[in-house]
């Protein structure tokens, strides 16, 4: 299986599940409010979304915004990593790959 | 009224020890941190859009922490900067005695800030390390501290089938929060052996005792193991994830105390994730920008035995938490792996110095022994759960050592081989490991100890620009920070917190 939410009615800590939808490269996934990206997309049964250099997938690693490997380009802003933001209703999120001959390089500005 | 102010940066159980400390000073405050809430690793907060009804079931000392920051965050004299990055640090000319100048990305939209403060504490904590391994790139490899943040700070559980390796104390935690948000957890492999651990944990056991918090808080991770019928093996490390496209399964195998594979005894384990952890790796990014001295960790192997990979450098920091350089203080994981309450007993004194607070104060020295013994626990740590130096054997020639640019293994080993490379900035552009967007903070150590011997020069730290900011946000002129706040007559003295 995947990744998922601990499920509202059986979680000890007592949350609300408010829920929210962004699109990723167009297609709508449905999360909940206070989640990261990442949360997003793992719930949603995606460990991937974004490419290496040889074109291998790459999805959440660090968790902590060290690594990179979770890049992400939000609301036309680039190089967003997605275990660091939260989502927003309404977000658009586009995937960002580095490898050759793919549009994007996710490399951040610096 | 020291009327001096004091930039803390970090709000991990470091910083926001700090913060407490200086305030109780007399110092004006500023406290920075990346994050929305306070908290760093160990109190991660769940978000506020939650409205969590008892976050306290998901953290030990949770309320002591509550009080405090709140203590903290709504102290009139204490500026809270949320969702606020310190990028760069830039040293003052060199008559100046004073703290380097502190560049601040703010808020969304980010704004650009630079303080100018009296002293500055250092609180910015560690990431996890992993070696790597056949496979360690697949989606679903995660390291142990990720599927803590995500279990612990947004309630979502890696997978169903979940193997926790790798060495350390950590593990543990890791493990506990997935079995308590309904996870089936397969195996806890600790890599280290019995006998290295048990004479690193019970060596001069009344040390542990002085950490009753923390082997308290060890013994009820254990207790969740055996109640979750969980298996705990030592000496055996996964040294291969294979999938297609995402982890399906991995190999665990047999080590020897220098963590050589043991031939014949590898197991094939089917899992949908796995969280893997050799410790932590502290984050000097900032104390190198400052200038600060580094000094090697406690050597992580038995003293006369070839077993343990040498130790990372931390920042140095005198009996009062006093980096090398002028008006730079730092506590918590970046002068020594040792847990949060050392961190808070480190920030304590720290914030305390920094304020200008009195040296001689009473409430200092059950602060520094608090302090010192977190740091005769980080030693036992250190000593309990070395890396073995045989660990390299776990690599192909094609295994990936930094993630980002692909290097291989095969790629490393040439230019170190190559004697017109032992530069280390010539064999980052020969072989781009630590070239692409993580600029080295997961490679670094491992490509650095592949190459121990033949690198001289600065290590993976040396990185002028801490966090990535935007050519456009450092074309804008930083804009000036809000007034200071009028600093109170009445100094208290430092706090101490219970270590639970
Ligand atoms: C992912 C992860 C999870 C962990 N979970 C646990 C756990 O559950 N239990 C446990 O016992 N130990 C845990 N640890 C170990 C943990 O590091 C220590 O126990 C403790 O949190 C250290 O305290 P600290 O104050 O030194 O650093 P931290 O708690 O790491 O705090 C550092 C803070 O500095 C901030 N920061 C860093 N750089 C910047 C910058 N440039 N600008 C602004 N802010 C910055 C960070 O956002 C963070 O909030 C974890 C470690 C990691 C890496
Ligand atoms: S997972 Fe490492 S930066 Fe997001």
């Amino acid at each position: 299986m995947s990744p998922r939410l601990v499920p509202v009615g059986s979680d000890p800590a007592g949350r609300r599940d408010l829920p929210l939808t962004i699109t990723v490269d167009g297609e709508p996934l449905t999360g909940v409010a206070g989640q990261s990206l990442a949360g997003v997309l793992l719930a949603a049964g995606r460990p991937a979304w974004r490419r290496a250099p040889s074109g291998a997938p790459r999805g959440v690693f660090c968790g902590i915004g060290v690594c990179f490997d979770c890049l992400v380009t939000v609301n036309d802003e680039r190089d967003v990593r997605a275990c660091r933001r939260r989502a927003r209703d309404g977000d658009a999120v586009t995937t960002q790959s580095r490898a050759p001959g793919d549009e994007q390089d996710g490399r951040p500005a610096r | 009224m020291t009327g001096r102010h004091v930039v803390v940066v970090g709000a991990g159980p470091a910083g926001l020890a700090a913060a407490d400390a200086a305030l109780a000073a007399g110092a004006e405050v500023t406290l920075i941190d990346s994050a929305e809430r306070p908290g760093g690793q160990y109190h991660r907060m769940l978000p506020e859009a939650y409205e969590a009804t008892d976050p306290a079931v998901l953290q030990h000392g949770y309320r002591s922490f509550d009080r405090r920051s709140r203590r903290v965050l709504g102290h009139p004299r204490c500026s809270w900067w949320a969702e606020s990055s310190v990028w760069a640090l830039e040293r003052r000319d060199a008559e100046a005695d004073g703290p380097p100048l502190v560049h601040v990305l703010r808020g969304t939209p980010r704004r650009r800030h630079v303080l100018e403060p009296d002293a500055l504490v250092l609180a910015v904590g560690a990431h996890d390390r992993v070696l790597p391994f056949p496979g360690w790139d697949l989606p679903g490899v995660y390291t142990a501290g990720a599927a803590q943040a995500l279990a612990k700070g947004e309630r979502l559980v890696v997978g169903d089938r979940v193997v926790v390796a790798g060495t350390g104390p950590f593990l543990l935690p890791v493990a506990t929060s997935l079995l308590d948000a309904g996870s089936r957890v397969l195996a806890v492999l600790e890599a280290g052996r019995p006998g290295s651990v048990a004479r690193g944990w019970l060596r001069r056991p009344w040390e542990l005792t002085s950490q009753l918090g923390k082997s308290g808080e060890l013994l009820s991770y254990s207790a969740a193991l055996g109640r979750h019928r969980v298996s705990y093996r030592m000496g055996t490390a996964v040294v291969e994830a294979r999938g297609d496209g995402r982890v399906e399964e991995i190999v665990s195998a047999r080590v020897r105390a220098d963590w050589s594979v043991v031939p014949g005894t590898e197991r094939v384990i089917a899992v949908d994730a796995l969280c893997v952890g050799h410790g932590f790796t502290p984050q000097l990014e900032l104390p190198v920008a400052a200038g600060c001295e580094l000094r090697r960790g406690p050597v992580g192997s038995t003293a006369g035995s070839a077993a343990g990979s040498p130790a990372d450098p931390f920042v140095a920091v005198d009996d009062d938490q006093r980096t090398s350089r002028p008006g730079v203080y730092a506590a918590g994981e970046i002068t020594g792996v040792a847990g949060a309450p050392a961190a808070r007993a480190e920030g304590g004194v720290a914030g305390w110095i920094a304020a200008g607070g009195d040296p001689g104060s009473r409430a200092l020295v059950t602060l520094r022994r608090n302090r010192d013994q977190g740091r005769a626990f980080a030693a036992r740590l250190a000593l309990a759960h070395p890396v073995g130096r045989a660990w390299p054997g776990w690599l192909r020639p094609d295994t990936v050592i930094c993630r980002c640019e692909e290097t291989t293994y095969a790629a490393v080993c040439r230019s170190a081989g190559d004697p017109t490379s032992t530069e280390p900035r010539v064999a980052k552009l020969a072989t781009r490991a630590g070239l692409g967007p993580c600029q080295a903070r997961v490679c670094g150590p491992t490509v650095a100890e592949l190459r121990r011997s033949t690198d001289t020069g600065p290590g993976p730290h040396h990185r002028p620009v801490a966090e990535p900011i935007r050519l456009g946000e450092l074309a804008r002129p930083p804009e000036p920070p809000p007034g200071p706040a009028t600093p109170s007559t009445h100094p208290d003295s430092p706090t101490e917190e219970s270590t639970s």
